[in-house]
């Protein structure tokens, strides 16, 4: 079990991080430090792309919602990709879906976050 | 609120022992998907059951009871699975008095949330004996 990231820089002040795996209590901490590494450089606009993401858990979000308080001090943001129904489901359980903007695709994403 | 099924006499019972450690969530979530696959549930309803064990395994995790070891009962019928996921103090422990029996604040939070939403019954336990103690159940659709 494992994650993988995978941060892409773009033509535009947002950067694209995917990941790929699942993100539970073991594997959080690796995201958190990469979205914390990109937030200390100054990265406050992030696209997080959950498309190769199998499984996330309460530890997990927090880890987003963390990334998120973090860039929203900097007027930033943080738009998700996910077209998963069972993590859709999750984030609409929670709430969440009223905090991030969740798109089907990157360019969506990209788009909204300019 | 009572949890109560599956009745002792017609149980089947499965039982995993991990570490208390965070890369063994993993494997105990597995292993209640690989009973509940055994049973009608959809993949929806085992991925919902993946995710409660795995929120519950979390919070034992996280907890500061001085157990070394959780232990994940599943115990099945024709109409339920039943999951008891439970703090046990290894030989050698810290031994740190238990919390009151009515304080879920330690489990309180996204992850107990979570758990309450996709499990039908959910009981929280925290006597003296048994260390904590999370009873959570899942119906078969009828």
């Amino acid at each position: 079990m494992d994650i993988k990231v995978n941060v892409r820089e773009t033509d535009t002040e947002t950067n694209i991080v995917e990941l790929a795996g699942e993100i539970d209590v073991y594997t959080s901490p690796k995201v958190k430090d990469a979205l914390g590494e990109l937030i200390d450089r100054g990265v406050y606009n992030l696209v997080i792309d959950l498309e190769k993401v199998r499984y996330i858990d309460s530890t997990g979000l927090g880890v987003l919602i963390g990334g998120l308080k973090r860039v929203r001090e900097h007027g930033g943001t943080v738009n998700l990709v996910c077209t998963n129904p069972q993590i859709k489901k999750i984030f609409d359980i929670t709430g969440l879906v009223k905090i991030f903007g969740i798109y089907d695709s990157q360019d969506a994403a990209m788009k909204a976050s300019v | 609120m009572t949890v109560s099924p599956p009745e002792q006499a017609t149980a089947e019972t499965v039982e995993v022992r991990i570490p208390r450690k965070a890369e063994w969530v993993a494997v105990a979530r597995l292993a209640v998907a690989a009973v509940a696959s055994r049973m009608r549930f959809t993949i929806e309803e085992i991925e919902d059951l993946k995710l409660a064990v795995a929120e519950a395994c979390t919070n034992a995790i996280q907890s500061s009871d001085g157990a070394e070891q959780i232990e994940i009962l599943c115990e099945t019928d024709h109409a339920h699975l039943r999951v008891t996921v439970a703090n046990r103090r290894g030989f050698g422990g810290a031994i740190v008095p238990p919390p009151p029996a009515d304080d879920e604040v330690r489990i309180d939070g996204l992850g107990v949330f979570l758990i309450r939403s996709l499990m039908d019954d959910v009981e929280y336990d925290a006597g003296p004996e048994n260390g904590t103690r999370l009873v959570m159940i899942k119906r078969l659709a009828s």
